[in-house]
């Protein structure tokens, strides 16, 4: 594994002009910290890839299939007719360059390539040649070019340098849309049988052992009874969550990486305590113990194969709709895809409705899934939690706006409501990096690997600069979000860029204010650290009337239609 | 650029040379109407060519808040979930290019030794494409008075407005000065631009030269090389009727009538194998025609695979006994024999 270089070094590499070549006549370089590792054979041959085989990024020779321009070109002709998307999209580029100081890891890199049109003039050259006519008669003069070796391995190093945010073709004059462009150069380097390891590994786990980071059925109990020990800990509230019991309303599918790595178990932390707070009637699944969903980032159909278990298990269960919680592919793939791939929903599925304030979410009738993030900020709207936001008066709270809930949900005002109700201390950051223009963490979409640091700094550079700027002028020292992911990838970037700065998923911060019925006085948050403003000590029967006594007097000021 | 240049030299000189040498029936009969059909044909087999592959999920990109808690107030028109919405959308991006009045620019720059990123909003774009975009149309809803007798109403008062300055015989048209103007600023930021030289092909070039040539040589023909143009209108009323004008008649008009409707004709017949298509494919953009409701609406994929799932029985065949020692409910006892088959994966 490549060291990373620091700040300063790595900006000191990064080139202040183009070369002076053509992009054609630029052939990619595999240097140690810009490319992933290759899946492992086996792990792809289980998973039922074609022409799966034994390479490396940085090899002359990639062992490519002997057919290998064949399926290219099938591929790509399979993938025209059934995705008008691309069609449209290999069409209708103008070459405007709205699109190319949009691109976080173009800002990061200054490599041509990474603009969001010549990522996509990639694939379209190769389209020009074998599906135009201008491109079969003028060749180069008309952008055409034929297919080699050097342009897979092209390929393979930017589409594996687009974390698929969509943050272009929210600015791009015909919608184009990268992330579609993405993900079907993907599609085609896996029919190559070149996949890899950081996305391949977690998606077999997820197939067999229902979650990204293969844990098993007993150990997920134990991972999350441990939780169960912290939570009982800080508040004095013991918690027994249920786990794959049928008969339940509701079924919870948060992200694996929530009860796995520091600081998701906090928002998972979260989940629990609202649930028993609120007495919600759900359980969880180990089957159904992944939100996520690596599939997204490797193929369409491997997408389905991965999400079609939430439906199994909501059957199999008997649950009338599903909760999900924080995490942006996920969402994603629920709020567009999860539908048509899986659809329509097992009988006994019923549109969400929650048991508490009797709110219809009519926006989720169909999916029938419901974000843990609009099911919380309606019950605080009807005033039915009991919160004590001093409690995160430590914090100076900035807000990150995860790519696939900004463009691909629209999920804005659900978040800030919530936070602003948690934390008396809240910061935007500045405009052009928030909401739908919202920048990447820069190491989604399956490019959350360590040994691509270096890349994922620099991806991560437009982020970390605006949060840089609420750090430096607001003195801002956490930054929450709702994505796994982020959770997981923020913190290094954090550390890289704007030291100082933590992250926290959303139900961290409503963990720590919600007032739960007959918990101890505070002193500790979900991070077992010290308050710097603990609850005072008070009565036993004082914590009961500020209980859900208090909450359900005010239930009918919410205004429900 | 070069090559682009090349080439809109050629068409100049096939313009200029055919009508000297007498082939003004091959440039002001032949070749129009042929381009005319090569476009009509071309664009509608370029509309059906998209129209033939599906729309397997639908992915509207959010441009901004859902529509989801009725007191949080949804973005009608960026996140539309309605048919009125989302002919609002698509009315913004067709007529006002609303994904491109959000245009910024970053500009890096370095603070005690630190990068800073900042994004300014940049219109510049924005503002000299819808420009050229309506002075285009406004110049062809202007050329329709040689297809029409008498002329329409709308036509007369569209040219009046255009010509609103009241400068010069014939009139001059502001139109004319404001597209020549944004078709040099198109041109000038490729050319100036690193990132958008770095980009361009021949063929960005060769479009926006030949934009140019059409209204050049349009304007030398009105304000300049005056040309007969009651004349004019006779063959092009001709040509639209199908009563094909007579050489004689051809003859009376200038060459540069011959350069301007030969750009025309080469700019039809490029309009449907080039980018300028992209006039259509904003119609069928999945991410912007698209409601925002993919939750409550099922998106039907045409194609959609069979479900092929590793399914809960088989995951449990897989842990059944580590499952019970963990006390996790079971559908099946252990001693059950596993059933394998179960999984479809």
């Amino acid at each position: 594994m490549a060291k990373l270089p620091t700040s300063d070094q790595l900006l000191a590499a990064t080139p202040t002009s183009f070369p002076d070549k053509g992009w054609m006549e630029i052939k990619p370089e595999f240097t140690p910290g810009t490319y992933p590792y290759p899946a492992k054979e086996a792990t792809m041959k289980a998973l039922g890839f074609p022409n799966a085989h034994t390479w490396a990024p940085q090899d002359e020779d990639w062992n490519l299939p002997e057919n290998w321009e064949e399926i290219i070109y099938n591929g790509l002709k399979e993938r025209l007719e059934k995705h008008r998307s691309l069609k449209v999209f290999m069409d209708t580029c103008v070459r405007c360059g709205a699109c190319a100081d949009k691109c976080h890891f173009f800002l990061g890199t200054n490599d041509p390539k990474n603009m969001p049109v010549l990522r996509a003039e990639l694939l379209r050259s190769i389209y020009r040649k074998d599906f135009t006519l201008a491109g079969k008669i003028l060749g180069k003069i008309a952008g055409a070019r034929s297919l080699d070796k050097a342009i897979i391995k092209e390929l393979f190093s930017y589409a594996y340098q687009c974390t698929e945010c969509r943050r272009c073709s929210l600015f791009c004059p015909y919608g184009i849309d990268t992330a579609e462009i993405t993900a079907i150069v993907r599609e085609l380097l896996y029919e190559l049988g070149l996949g890899i390891n950081w996305v391949i590994e977690p998606v077999s786990n997820c197939n067999r052992t229902g979650n990204h980071l293969g844990i098993q059925p007993h150990a997920f109990k134990e991972i999350v009874e441990f939780l169960c020990e912290d939570i009982e800990e800080i508040t004095g509230i013991h918690i027994d969550p249920p786990f794959n019991e049928k008969g339940h309303e509701i079924l919870v599918i948060a992200p694996s990486g929530d009860i796995f790595a520091d600081p998701g178990i906090y928002t998972f932390m979260g989940y629990l305590m609202l649930f028993h707070e609120i007495g919600l009637d759900y359980t969880l699944s180990t089957y159904a113990s992944e939100g996520g969903n690596f599939g997204s980032f490797v193929s369409f159909d491997m997408a389905k194969k991965l999400n079609a278990k939430m439906y199994h298990e909501a059957e199999r269960l008997g649950s009338k709709w599903i909760l999900g919680g924080e995490c942006g592919h996920m969402w994603r793939v629920i709020n567009q895809y999860m539908a048509t791939y899986n659809g329509p929903t097992p009988a006994c599925m019923e549109v969400p409705k929650s048991p508490i304030t009797g709110t219809v979410f009519e926006n989720a009738s169909a999916t029938k899934m419901v974000h843990i993030v609009e099911f919380t900020a309606d019950l605080i709207k009807h005033n039915k939690l009991n919160l004590r936001p001093e409690r995160n008066d430590h914090l100076i709270t900035t807000w990150h706006d995860s790519c696939n809930p900004a463009r691909a949900m629209g999920c804005f005002e659900e978040p800030r409501s919530i936070i602003n109700a948690v934390c008396n201390n809240f910061v935007e950051m500045p405009e052009h990096t928030i909401r739908e223009e919202t920048f990447c963490c820069g190491s989604g979409s399956g490019l959350n690997s360590e040994e691509i640091m270096d890349l994922r700094m620099r991806g991560g550079l437009p982020r970390a600069n605006a949060a840089r700027w609420v750090a430096d002028h607001n003195n801002v020292n956490r930054i929450a979000c709702m994505c796994a992911l982020d959770r997981a990838i923020l913190p290094p970037l954090m550390d890289y860029w704007v030291p100082g700065v933590d992250v926290s998923g959303l139900h961290e911060l409503v963990g720590n204010a919600l007032i739960m019925k007959g918990e101890i006085p505070r002193t500790m948050d979900l991070r077992q650290e010290d308050l710097e403003y603990p609850d005072p000590e008070v009565e036993e029967d004082e914590i009961e009337e500020n209980g859900v006594e208090n909450a359900s007097e005010e239930q009918d000021n919410g205004g429900e239609e | 650029m070069t090559i682009a240049l090349a080439a809109i030299l050629i068409i100049l000189a096939i313009g200029l040379g055919g009508a000297l040498i007498g082939m003004q029936y091959v440039l002001g009969v032949i070749l129009p109407l042929v381009a005319l059909l090569v476009f009509i044909i071309g664009f509608i087999w370029r509309i059906i060519d998209w129209a033939k592959s599906p729309v397997p999920f639908a992915i509207p990109t959010t441009g901004g808040q859902e529509k989801s808690l009725n007191w949080i107030k949804p973005a009608r028109l960026d996140s539309p979930t309605t048919t009125m919405g989302l002919l609002g959308r698509m009315g913004l991006e067709v007529f006002a290019f609303r994904s491109l009045f959000r245009n910024t620019h970053a500009v890096r720059t370095e603070v005690d030794g630190t990068p800073r990123i900042t994004y300014y909003s940049s219109k510049w774009l924005w503002l000299f494409a819808l420009l050229f975009h309506y002075c285009m149309l406004v110049i062809i809803v202007r050329h329709a008075r040689f297809i029409f007798d008498p002329v329409p109403l709308l036509i007369n008062v569209i040219e009046f407005g255009d010509g609103l300055l009241q400068v010069g015989t014939p009139r001059f048209f502001l139109s004319d000065a404001i597209i020549v103007g944004a078709l040099l600023f198109l041109l000038l930021r490729r050319i100036c631009t690193e990132r958008l030289r770095y980009i361009s092909l021949p063929a960005d070039y060769f479009a926006l030269f030949l934009l140019l040539s059409v209204v050049l040589s349009g304007m030398c023909m009105r304000y300049i090389e005056k040309v007969d143009i009651a004349m004019v209108k006779v063959v092009v009323m001709g040509l639209v009727t199908f009563d094909i004008p007579t050489m004689e008649q051809l003859v009376q008009i200038g060459p540069i009538f011959y350069v301007h409707v030969t750009f025309v004709s080469v700019l039809l017949i490029y309009f449907p194998c080039s980018k300028l298509m992209h006039m259509g494919g904003i119609f069928f953009s999945p991410t912007r025609n698209m409601k925002v409701n993919t939750r409550q609406v099922r998106h039907i994929n045409p194609w959609n695979p069979p479900k092929k799932f590793h399914t809960y029985a088989a995951y449990e065949d897989d842990f059944r006994v580590i499952m019970e020692e963990a006390g996790l409910p079971v559908d099946k006892a252990s001693e059950a024999t596993p059933d394998t088959d179960k999984d479809t994966a």
